[in-house]
C-alpha cells in the first residue's frame, strides 16, 4: 500500500514536471496527439456512426501527409449505442484510462448531455460536437464544451421570420418529432412568430412509430395552409409523400437535417417535393451546382480514399468533414503548446475561418463569449428537381 | 466462492447439520467476498470504481430477476421498465427534494414495488410467454412515457434530469466515486443476504415447487398465486433499487437511457450468468453485459453486436447453466473430489 502511494506520488510529480517542461497535457507527446470520438456505431441511431469514421479517416489522411507539427494523430472511436449511460462510461474510459487530450465530434444531444458536466468538471475539452441543440453555447457555465453545427433554434427562427414577412396570414400545421430535436425547433419557431395564433395544429410522432399517416390527416383536417415538417429523414420523406397522396396543398417548410435530395426528396417523390422551403449552410455534394466546386471535389476525393462509409445523402457526412478540418486547424495553431486550456483558447478565437463545405459568405467565428461557430444560413426552395438558394445569407444567433 | 449449495438437490443445509465444516467454509467464503467488495473502495480508482458500481447495480437487478426467472420459472422481457422507474424515482428525489443520494434507492424500491404490485396483479394471471409479452409491452412503452409532456415537470421530459450528487463528508476521506461505490456495495450486500435467505428458506421451496409442478405445489398447501406474486414483487424491488443506483452512478437520466434493449440486457445477464445461481450468476452476468461489449468493440468495430451475439450463443452452447455453471464445473474439476 505504502509502496503504491509513493509510486503514485512520484509518478504524479514526474508527470507534472514533464508537462511543465513541454506544455503538454495528458494525451499529447512529442510524437502523438490522442483524442476520442463517441458516436452510435450500434443501435437505432447507428446511421450517424459514420461521423466517427469520418474523423478517423480525416486524420488518417493527415497522418499520411506527415501529421500535425510532426505529431501523428491517434483517433479513438467508441460506440455508445446512443445510450447516455454508455456515453458516460465511454467518456470516462477515454479520459481516465486511455488518457485522451480531448473529445471531438461526439454525436447526439442526450448523449452529450450525459457527459456535459463530467467533461467540464474534469476540464477536458468536448469540442465541435455534432449536435444542434441550443444549450451548448454556454461558455460562462460550460467553458469546455463547444458545438459545431448551427443550432436548431436559430434555424427555426429563420423560418418564422420568413413567414412573418412573406405569409402573414398563414395558418400553420406543425409535425414534430417527440424528442429534444423536435421540440428545440418547434419552441423556437413558435417563439419567433409575431402572431402565435397562426399555429392551428401541432402533432407529434415517436421515432419508434411505424408511420405518420394519421398525424398527416389530423394536420390536413385542421385547415392549415402552411406545413412545418420537423421530422428526421425517414419520417420527413413519409410526410411529404403523404401530403401529396391526400392532396394537402400547402407551403411546406422542411428542417435542414432532412433536406437531402437523395435520402428524403427522392423517396418522397420529387413531384410532391416541388416548392418546399428549407435552409442550408453546407454545400451538398450531390447538388450539380457544386459539381466543380473545389471543396466538393476535395470531399469526393476524401470519401473515395479515406471515408468509404460516407454517403452523399447524409448531411452529417459533409458536416463532419468541415468540423474535422477546423479541428486540424486548431491543433495546427496550438503548435507545441498542447494543453487543454490552449486548445480551448484557440477554438474560441476563430475569426472568419474559412472551413470547407460552408456556403459562400458563411465562415467560422468564435470568441471567448460566443461558442457558436456557424451562425449564418441561407433559405432555399426546391424547384424543378433541385434546391435553389434565394435571398441573402441570414445571420442568426 | 460458493460451494455449490445453490443446486436445488444440495439445498439440505437448513436441516440439522451433519457436515458443519461445509457450512463453516461457505460462511467464511461469503465473509471474505464481502470484505473484498468493501476493500475495493480503497484499491480501485475513478473509472474502475464507476465500472464496478455499474456492474453491481446491474447485479442487484439481475439477482431479483434471477429469482423470478430461475427459481419461479416466469419469463419477463420488461424489467428494464422497473429499472427505469427506480432510476427516475431516485433522480426526482434528488432533483426535487434534494435528498441525499444514499437513501434514494429506498424510495425507489418503495415506488417500484408499488408499481410492480399494480402491474403484477393483472399480469400474473398470465403465464409463460403471455407474461413475457405483457412485460415486453411495458418495456416498449417506457421511453415514450418518460418523454411525454404529462410528467415532464418531474421527469425533465426529453431533456432528462441531471443529478447533483455530493460526496460523503470530508472527514471520511472518500471522493465522489468512492462514496457512490461504497453505497452501491452496501445495497448489494444487503440484497445478496436477503436473496440467499429467501431462496434457501420456505419461500425458495414454494417458488421451486410452483415452477416445477404448480398442481402438486397447491396440493401440498403452497399458495401458488402468492408465491408467484412474491417472486414478481421481489424482482421488481431489486430492479428499481438497481436502477436507482445506476442513475446515481451516471448522475444523469434521460428516456434514451432506458431503451427496450435494456430489458434484453438484464435478461441476458440472468441467463448467461446462470439461472438458479443466486449470487455468482448475477455478478458474472452483469460483468458480462457491461464488459463484453467493450471487448467485442475492439474485436470488430461496427459489428460488435454480432460478436456479442456469437459469444452469448457460445456460452449457452457450452454450458446451459451459464457462467456460474462453468465456474462450478471448474471448481469440481479442481477441488470437487476432495469434498470441500
Amino acid at each position: 500500500m505504502l509502496k503504491t502511494t509513493i509510486a503514485t506520488v512520484l509518478g504524479g510529480l514526474l508527470a507534472s514536471g514533464a508537462a511543465m517542461a513541454d506544455n503538454y497535457d495528458e494525451g499529447a507527446t512529442d510524437d502523438e496527439i490522442k483524442f476520442g470520438v463517441i458516436v452510435p456505431l450500434s443501435g437505432p441511431a447507428s446511421a450517424y456512426g459514420s461521423v466517427g469514421h469520418c474523423f478517423e479517416g480525416y486524420f488518417n489522411a493527415v497522418n499520411d501527409k506527415g501529421g500535425i507539427n510532426g505529431r501523428k494523430i491517434n483517433v479513438l472511436v467508441q460506440d455508445d449505442g446512443y445510450n447516455p449511460a454508455k456515453t458516460l462510461e465511454q467518456a470516462r474510459r477515454l479520459v481516465e484510462r486511455e488518457g485522451v487530450l480531448f473529445l471531438a465530434g461526439d454525436l447526439g444531444t442526450p448523449t452529450n448531455s450525459a457527459i456535459h458536466r463530467y467533461m467540464n468538471q474534469r476540464e477536458v475539452p468536448q469540442l465541435f460536437i455534432t449536435t444542434g441543440a441550443s444549450k451548448w453555447d454556454d461558455p460562462e457555465n460550460y467553458p469546455w464544451t463547444m458545438p459545431y453545427l448551427p443550432s436548431y433554434a436559430a434555424e427555426a427562427r429563420i423560418y418564422a421570420k420568413h413567414i412573418n414577412e412573406a405569409i402573414p396570414d398563414a395558418k400553420i400545421g406543425i409535425l414534430y418529432q417527440n424528442d429534444d430535436f423536435g421540440r428545440d425547433y418547434k419552441d423556437a419557431f413558435i417563439d419567433q412568430l409575431e402572431d402565435k395564433g397562426m399555429v392551428v395544429s401541432e402533432v407529434s410522432y415517436d421515432v419508434t412509430g411505424a408511420t405518420i399517416d394519421s398525424q398527416m390527416s389530423t394536420l390536413k383536417d385542421s385547415g392549415a395552409t402552411v406545413f412545418f415538417n420537423i421530422a428526421s429523414p425517414k419520417f420527413a420523406a413519409q410526410a411529404i409523400r403523404r401530403a401529396g397522396e391526400i392532396g394537402w396543398d400547402t407551403t411546406q417548410f422542411l428542417v435542414s437535417v432532412s433536406n437531402a435530395k437523395s435520402a428524403v426528396l427522392d423517396p418522397a417523390g420529387l413531384e410532391n417535393a416541388e416548392g418546399i422551403i428549407s435552409t442550408q449552410y453546407l454545400k451538398a455534394p450531390s447538388d450539380p451546382a457544386y459539381a466543380n466546386d473545389p471543396d466538393v471535389k476535395a470531399w469526393h476525393e476524401f470519401k473515395a480514399n479515406y471515408f468509404e462509409k460516407g454517403s452523399e445523402g447524409n448531411w452529417w457526412d459533409w458536416a463532419c468533414y468541415s468540423s474535422a478540418f477546423t479541428l486540424e486547424h486548431v491543433l495546427n495553431e496550438a503548435g507545441d503548446n498542447l494543453t487543454r486550456e490552449n486548445i480551448m483558447a484557440i477554438a474560441a478565437n476563430l475569426d472568419g475561418f474559412e472551413a470547407p463545405m460552408l456556403l459562400p459568405g458563411i465562415s467560422v467565428n468564435t470568441s471567448a463569449d460566443d461558442f457558436s461557430p456557424i451562425e449564418a444560413m441561407s433559405l432555399m426552395k426546391f424547384e424543378d428537381g433541385n434546391w435553389t438558394l434565394f435571398g441573402d445569407v441570414i445571420a442568426v444567433d | 466462492m460458493t460451494t455449490g449449495l445453490n443446486e436445488p438437490a444440495n439445498r439440505v443445509h437448513e436441516m440439522p447439520d451433519f457436515r458443519p465444516s461445509a457450512r463453516f467454509w461457505a460462511r467464511l467464503g461469503y465473509g471474505a467476498a464481502a470484505i473484498l467488495f468493501l476493500a475495493a473502495t480503497g484499491t480501485l480508482q475513478g473509472y474502475e470504481l464507476f465500472l464496478a458500481s455499474s456492474i453491481l447495480s446491474y447485479a442487484i437487478a439481475a439477482m431479483g430477476l434471477n429469482v423470478l426467472m430461475g427459481y419461479n420459472g416466469q419469463i419477463s422481457l420488461g424489467h428494464g421498465a422497473f429499472f427505469a422507474i427506480g432510476a427516475y424515482s431516485a433522480a426526482i428525489c434528488i432533483d426535487q427534494f434534494g435528498m441525499s443520494f444514499a437513501f434514494t434507492p429506498i424510495v425507489a424500491g418503495i415506488v417500484g414495488m408499488a408499481a410492480g404490485w399494480i402491474i403484477g396483479k393483472p399480469a400474473l394471471r398470465l403465464e409463460g410467454v403471455y407474461l413475457a409479452l405483457a412485460t415486453f409491452g411495458l418495456a416498449i412503452a417506457t421511453p415514450t412515457i418518460l418523454r411525454s409532456d404529462l410528467f415532464a415537470q418531474w421527469t425533465g421530459g426529453v431533456q432528462g434530469l441531471f443529478l447533483l450528487i455530493n460526496p460523503a463528508p470530508k472527514w471520511t476521506g472518500l471522493d465522489l466515486d468512492q462514496s457512490i461505490y461504497l453505497t452501491v456495495v452496501v445495497y448489494f450486500l444487503a440484497f445478496a443476504y436477503v436473496t440467499l435467505r429467501l431462496v434457501r428458506g420456505l419461500n425458495g421451496y414454494a417458488w421451486l415447487a410452483t415452477r416445477d409442478n404448480p398442481i402438486a405445489a397447491r396440493a401440498m398447501g403452497f399458495d401458488v398465486t402468492k408465491a408467484k406474486t412474491r417472486a414478481f414483487v421481489y424482482s421488481v424491488l431489486a430492479c428499481s433499487v438497481g436502477g436507482a443506483l445506476q442513475a446515481v452512478a451516471v448522475q444523469f437520466v434521460a428516456p434514451d437511457s432506458f431503451p427496450f434493449f435494456l430489458s434484453i440486457s438484464l435478461f441476458t445477464a440472468v441467463v448467461v450468468g446462470g439461472l438458479c445461481s443466486p449470487l455468482l450468476g448475477p455478478i458474472l452476468g452483469s460483468a458480462f453485459i457491461v464488459l463484453v461489449p467493450n471487448v467485442t468493440e475492439e474485436v470488430w468495430q461496427g459489428g460488435s453486436w454480432a460478436v456479442y451475439g456469437a459469444v452469448v450463443i457460445l456460452v449457452m452452447a457450452i454450458q446451459p447453466k451459464g457462467l456460474a455453471g462453468m465456474f462450478d464445473w471448474l471448481k469440481f474439476k479442481v477441488a470437487g473430489q476432495s469434498g470441500s
